[in-house]
């Protein structure tokens, strides 16, 4: 506890990103409770309607309100983002932790595999898997999800590169100690630092490509709203018109990506005890 | 009493593009418990290769031990599979390395890194493999030991994290302690206080301590004995006294005579050993010093000398002496 107290102390942009994380959180996890109406009922009457003291933050085309919608999308885009994030970050790091410190044909293989992969768009690859898979939430999580490995292995894997060099694995060596072990003790909590900045910069682009899928269709479907489709559905058409359909959902992605970066930077810092005293 | 290290005709080689490189040349020495051999040579003569295939950590490919015998307490590590091996480091032949800035992993305290060690070979609860790094900590005197085993790497000085890696490679009471260079990268004083720590640590716990160093300085004050390499070869080994007040072979008088000495006179122009170590993929046919060496006569260039005795307890390879 006193060492919570200490880091709030020592890095208060951290804490500000994690207070705005833990809103957005708890906003979704309540998000039946806080939000003030249905998300779902529509009212034509109250089409496009601006903000005022009953759509305080305006309703959309079909005039659902937009502030109770955002509140149910908080759910939506939050576990695609953390899960997408997670999912791809996780399986990457173990990848790249093979690829880098086994080393030989089974590097070979995972490169090259890496790169093909990384020589089609995120989207249309995130593309081809939800449309074998279908659409749902959760395969809307493993498509954004798969196209991230190649690129968390790859930075996980040369830094692994550097790391097996080091002095201490080779002492490591010399006292007995067994490839797993000191892959798992010496490697793997030395790329934790890179792994996390990669994954708090890969949770604002996983938001909008979850956004591209659901406005190609493929993503979460309709009716449950998304931030990423609020946003990429009322973008084109009504950014004149009516623009608070636009602003508070891109509003609401940045502030996550924000929120993320600041936690992820002092998450970083804390991690490595070099910064400790 | 028998060695507990005993090397005999090991030869290591490097397949490498530029062709066959041979790094360590049968090569063989013993090294009884409680006494320190000092390996000297110049930089690339395969005293650090002579090291690494001792604890069988040359890295193959390309590297590969192609003959001989390391025996520890009797036990030949060439003929072990990677597991029996592997138990065999740290517990058996331990080593510690030239550099202790990155010896050690900067994410773990030192007393993990030791208790790690410790529950690596034995048997031992968590709290009782902590209780023994503060312990070896203590032994290697490092001050304040419980304290220290909480801190971490960066918050030691160079000698302190010397010292924390001798004790790691101790900890587990190894028959036999490989140093490379311990000392290369500390300032002097500490230099010598870790040096008199591998001294008495040898002394109580009974280590045979194999030495590997280029500054004569450090092997005077603490070897036993010697053995001096050139181009992955040993060229002359006898006990440190002998070998300092008679040297036999060329090369090391050459190596005594360009140590600077204290007094020697205003204008006292050092002397140096003319040339370069050899190329090891590309080796002259016969002794491999003679191109640098003034003695050399015709018989130097085709063949190589044998190790020969040539005082009691003092033997040299050279044609001349």
């Amino acid at each position: 506890m006193t060492d919570a107290l200490y880091y709030a102390r020592r890095y208060p942009l951290g804490v500000i990103g994690a207070l705005i994380l833990i809103v957005f959180v708890l906003t979704a996890i309540f998000a039946g409770v806080v939000a003030p109406m249905d998300p779902l009922t529509t009212n034509a009457r109250a089409s496009l309607a601006p903000p005022s003291h009953i759509y305080w933050i305006g309703a959309d085309m079909m005039g659902r309100d937009m502030l109770s919608r955002m509140i149910h999308g908080a759910r939506i885009s939050l576990a695609v983002a953390l899960g997408a994030t997670c999912i791809g970050s996780g399986l990457g790091a173990m990848l790249g932790l093979a690829s880098g410190y086994l080393g030989g044909w089974f590097d070979l293989i995972v490169q090259r595999i890496a790169e093909i992969m990384q020589s089609l768009p995120l989207l249309v690859m995130a593309l081809v898997i939800t449309a074998s898979l279908g659409p749902s939430l959760t395969n809307t999580i493993i498509a954004i999800a798969i196209p991230l490995i190649p690129n968390v292995a790859r930075v996980i894997r040369a830094n692994v590169l550097s790391l097996r060099e080091l002095n201490y694995v080779e002492a490591a060596r010399a006292i007995g100690m067994g490839r797993t072990r000191i892959a798992l003790v010496h490697i793997f909590p030395n790329t934790l630092a890179p792994l996390i900045v990669l994954a708090t910069a890969q949770l604002g682009s996983t938001i909008l490509t979850e956004a591209s899928l659901s406005f190609l269709g493929l993503g979460v479907p309709e009716p449950y709203p998304s931030w990423g489709r609020m946003l990429s559905e009322s973008a084109a058409e009504y950014i004149h018109s009516a623009p608070w359909l636009v602003i508070f959902p891109g509003l609401a992605i940045s502030m996550v990506v924000f929120g993320a970066n600041l936690f992820g930077d002092a998450l970083r810092d804390i991690l490595d005890p070099r910064q400790g005293d | 009493m028998a060695p507990v290290l005993e090397v005999s005709g090991l030869s290591t080689v490097f397949h490498t593009r530029a062709g066959l490189v041979r790094a360590v040349q049968d090569v063989s020495f013993s090294v009884e418990a409680g006494e320190t051999l000092a390996i000297v040579g110049e930089s690339g003569c395969g005293k650090t290769m002579t090291a690494l295939s001792l604890m069988r950590l040359i890295p193959s490919p390309p590297g590969e031990i192609v003959a001989g015998s390391v025996k520890v307490a009797g036990t030949d590590l060439l003929q072990l599979d990677e597991p029996a091996m592997r138990k065999m480091r740290g517990s058996q032949i331990a080593m510690i390395f030239q550099e202790p800035m990155t010896a050690l992993n900067p994410l773990l305290t030192v007393g993990r890194q030791i208790a790690e060690m410790v529950s690596l070979h034995e048997n031992v609860s968590r709290r009782a493999a902590d209780a023994r790094a503060v312990e070896m900590l203590r032994h290697v005197r490092i001050p304040a030991p419980e304290r220290r085993a909480m801190e971490y790497p960066h918050q030691m000085s160079g000698g302190m994290r010397q010292r924390a890696m001798i004790a790691m490679a101790l900890v587990c009471r190894p028959k036999v302690l490989i140093a490379d260079e311990p000392t290369t990268a500390l300032d002097v004083t500490i230099q010598a206080q870790v040096l008199d720590l591998i001294g008495d640590l040898r002394r109580e716990l009974g280590t045979a301590v194999v030495l590997i160093t280029h500054d004569l300085g450090v092997v005077a004050e603490t070897a036993d004995r010697m053995i001096v390499m050139y181009a992955g070869r040993k060229v002359e080994e006898g006990t440190t006294k002998e070998l300092f007040a008679h040297p036999n072979h060329p090369y090391l008088q050459g190596l005594l005579a360009s140590v600077p000495k204290f007094g020697a006179g205003e204008g006292t122009r050092l002397r140096e050993i003319p040339g370069m170590v050899p190329a090891l993929n590309n080796l002259p046919q016969g002794c491999a010093f003679a191109p640098r060496c003034s003695a050399a006569v015709a018989k130097c260039q085709e063949a190589i000398p044998p190790l020969e005795t040539k005082r009691p307890g003092h033997a040299a390879a050279c044609w001349m002496s």
